[in-house]
């Protein structure tokens, strides 16, 4: 065992299936120069030296490399790609939407596309562009796994299960929870280092995680979010509330076997997520549990997003925009007493 | 690669054919945004300036350049690394400064914040952030001036990395396609990010392009501000004549970090002093000294009143009002 942030997690999982298998690659801007950060926030950092030619630098060229990297899954390769920021999905989607997603099925079940794509997100500081909460645009599309992690112990075994899958699988991850350190630390970080066993595993793709138990109410959230919802039922429970906490982490497929079974225990629900509420992927979750529990809810399902607004820069805004303890404390407490 | 460029002739006409305070405008503007710049880098470092930087030192006779080629109702475009491209266009530095510190006096509210600098007003669309993502931006501005029939020009800043994005190619063509009134301008500094261009380009020679989608492009000193002047000028000249777009590509180099603390391990040492040795604030200096009717003196009283004026303006954005929970949700729609 040993204790180790995402970063470092990511990218030990990273070399032992560059290890394992010899047709895992990596490909992204800024991955492996010498001298360089191993990527935006140093997870790819030492890699290169240790894979030659298997740590893949290219252009600025999202549609590009992603191209590339869907094309050579195609041909039998396990691309593990990663923009810098997951803003610049949005010039990356063509490929993966229009081909990565739909190859299979266009092809009556005869393309395979096993690639990995990582994404960092989360507001932190940098104004509208290198922000925004990327989930939403992917989770709707059938093809793409989705999977967000919030700790290091997911990060290492779900990045292990989405390279051993055959289909592409897009990984999100928060810029506030790398754990990056030296000139890449963050500021306002939160720590999700995880103990990380020594021996190989893996962590499923489609269920999500129960991280505290409760009976009173339900607190679903992903990434950040996550920690956040765990830290209010914290101060919750010194007020008599008990709070059952999941990490939804896997978002497309959503595991309602689950959150199923959390809601018809609690019959309460408050959703968290970082994003404009409007087309969240919280509508989703809500829209899901009408469909799998709605006869144990005993209170409307409650939702604590962003508003719905760009990112904003400056500090007060920002903390405005991103959900917080308190104000999922609230929520809950209003709940609860209904 | 140390390009070696023959010293150009326009360049010098400019030097001794130009009006004395016109020059020292220009050495002005090039100590303004050196000055600036080192002043928002030890206000981020010392942790009292929140969000992150992209800075420019080394490179401000770009901006300043191109800018002082263009009128004030011309626009230009900008990207994460642009508060050089700011200053050169006319924005203040309280305005400026007030954005990094996310007041609500800022040119953008507090909403944008360095990345995002700018001011319809003063000719500056907010910086696009996403590389190469001002290129197609820009050329519908143009577009726009061509339709309705306006003289104005846009000049479209952008990186060496962005070469290599979809976007570069469809804009470009675009704008070659109708001759629109673009000057696009490639600030080659050698790296995209930690990425060296010859790791990225076959062919490293930017300028090149321009001539695969048939119209004028241009290699010149990024670092000599007059030659930089003289090119913009044509340039500048050509578009209003409908002869658009053109392309410049200034060699040149970052001094500093690519962002935040980046300390530069990927620049190799004996490149960064070669670089250095060709400071454009220096070597400005040199020039106008040949003119003899220029003095040290003259110089370093410039320094001086930048110095204060920057001093001063750090004091009041520092206590310059913030926005309050309210603003979060305007400006959303028009
Ligand atoms: C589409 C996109 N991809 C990646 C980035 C991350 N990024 C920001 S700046 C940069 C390097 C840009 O290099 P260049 O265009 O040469 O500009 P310079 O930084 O040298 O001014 C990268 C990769 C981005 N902002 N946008
Ligand atoms: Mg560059």
């Amino acid at each position: 065992m040993k204790r180790q942030g995402i970063a470092e997690a990511l990218r030990d999982g990273i070399a032992e299936e560059m290890t394992r298998d010899p047709s895992v690659f990596c490909i992204g801007e800024d991955i492996g120069v010498p001298g360089g950060w191993g990527g935006a926030f140093t997870v790819t950092l030492g890699l290169a030296e240790k894979f030659p030619g298997r740590i893949i630098d290219t252009p600025i060229a999202e549609l590009g490399f992603t191209g590339v990297a869907v094309g050579a899954a195609m041909m039998g390769m396990r691309p593990i790609a990663d923009v810098q920021y997951g803003d610049f999905l949005f010039l990356a989607s063509d490929q993966l939407i229009n081909n990565a997603a739909k190859l299979r099925y266009m092809s009556g079940g005869t393309v395979k596309v096993p690639l990995v794509m990582r994404a960092p997100i989360g507001a932190t500081g940098r104004g509208s562009q290198h922000a925004q909460s990327m989930e939403r645009y992917f989770t709707g599309v059938p093809g793409l796994k989705v999977v967000a992690v919030s700790t290091a112990y997911d990060a290492k075994g779900m990045l292990k299960a989405a390279v051993r899958d055959d289909n592409p699988v897009m990984i999100f991850e928060h810029k506030l929870l790398y754990g990056s350190k030296g000139a890449r630390a963050e500021p306002g970080a939160v720590d999700a280092t995880s103990e990380i066993p020594d021996d190989d595993y893996v962590v499923p793709l489609d269920r999500a995680v129960v991280r505290r138990e409760g009976t009173h109410v339900t607190i679903l959230g992903w990434l950040l979010m996550a920690h956040f919802a765990q830290a209010a039922a914290a101060q919750l429970a010194a007020e008599g509330i008990e709070a059952e906490v999941i990490d939804v982490r896997s978002l497309s497929p959503i595991d309602y076997e689950t959150i199923g079974a959390s809601v018809r225990k609690t019959g309460r629900v408050v959703i968290v997520e970082e994003g404009p509420k409007t087309g969240g992927v919280s509508a989703e979750i809500a829209a899901g549990i009408m469909e799998h529990c709605a006869d144990s809810l005993q209170a409307p399902v409650t939702r604590v997003a962003s508003a719905d607004v760009p990112v904003p820069f400056t500090p007060i805004l920002e903390n405005a925009y991103r959900p917080d303890v308190p104000r999922i404390v609230a929520a809950v407490r209003q709940l609860v007493g209904s | 690669m140390n390009p070696t460029l023959s010293p150009s002739p326009a360049a010098a006409a400019l030097l001794r054919g130009s009006d004395r305070n016109i020059l020292l405008g220009l050495y002005e503007k090039l100590v303004l945004i050196r000055e600036f710049e080192e002043r928002v880098k030890f206000l981020f470092l010392e942790g009292t300036m929140p969000g992150t930087i992209h800075q420019c030192q080394g490179q401000e006779a770009t901006a300043v350049g191109v800018c002082a080629a263009l009128r004030s109702d011309d626009f230009i475009t900008s990207t994460f690394r642009g508060h050089g491209h700011a200053l050169a266009k006319g924005l203040g530095v309280q305005e400026m400064l007030d954005e990094l510190f996310g007041a609500s006096t800022g040119c953008c509210k507090g909403k944008g914040g360095s990345m995002h600098m700018g001011n319809m007003d003063r000719g500056m669309v907010p910086g696009i952030a996403i590389v190469a993502g001002g290129i197609p931006l820009a050329a519908g501005m143009a577009l726009a001036f061509k339709l309705q029939q306006r003289p104005q020009v846009v000049a479209c800043f952008f990186g060496d990395g962005a070469v290599a994005e979809g976007a570069f190619h469809e804009g470009v063509n675009m704008a070659a396609l109708w001759n629109l009134p673009v000057v696009l301008v490639c600030e080659n500094n050698l790296y995209g990010a930690s990425t060296r261009i010859d790791k990225v380009m076959k062919n490293p020679c930017v300028a090149d392009r321009a001539a695969a989608y048939g119209f004028r492009g241009e290699t010149v000193d990024g670092n000599d501000v007059l030659a930089v002047l003289a090119a913009a000028q044509r340039a500048v000249a050509e578009c209003r004549a409908g002869q658009g777009p053109v392309l410049l590509e200034l060699l040149t180099y970052r001094r500093t970090g690519h962002s935040r603390r980046d300390a530069c391990h990927y620049q190799p040492k004996d490149e960064r002093e070669a670089w250095f040795a060709r400071d454009p604030i220096e070597r400005f200096a040199a020039q106008l000294a040949e003119r003899g009717d220029v003095t040290p003196a003259d110089l370093a009283a410039i320094r001086a009143r930048v110095e204060q004026q920057i001093a001063a303006a750090v004091a009041v954005a520092q206590r310059a009002p913030q926005p309050t929970l309210a603003d979060l949700t305007t400006d959303v729609y028009a």
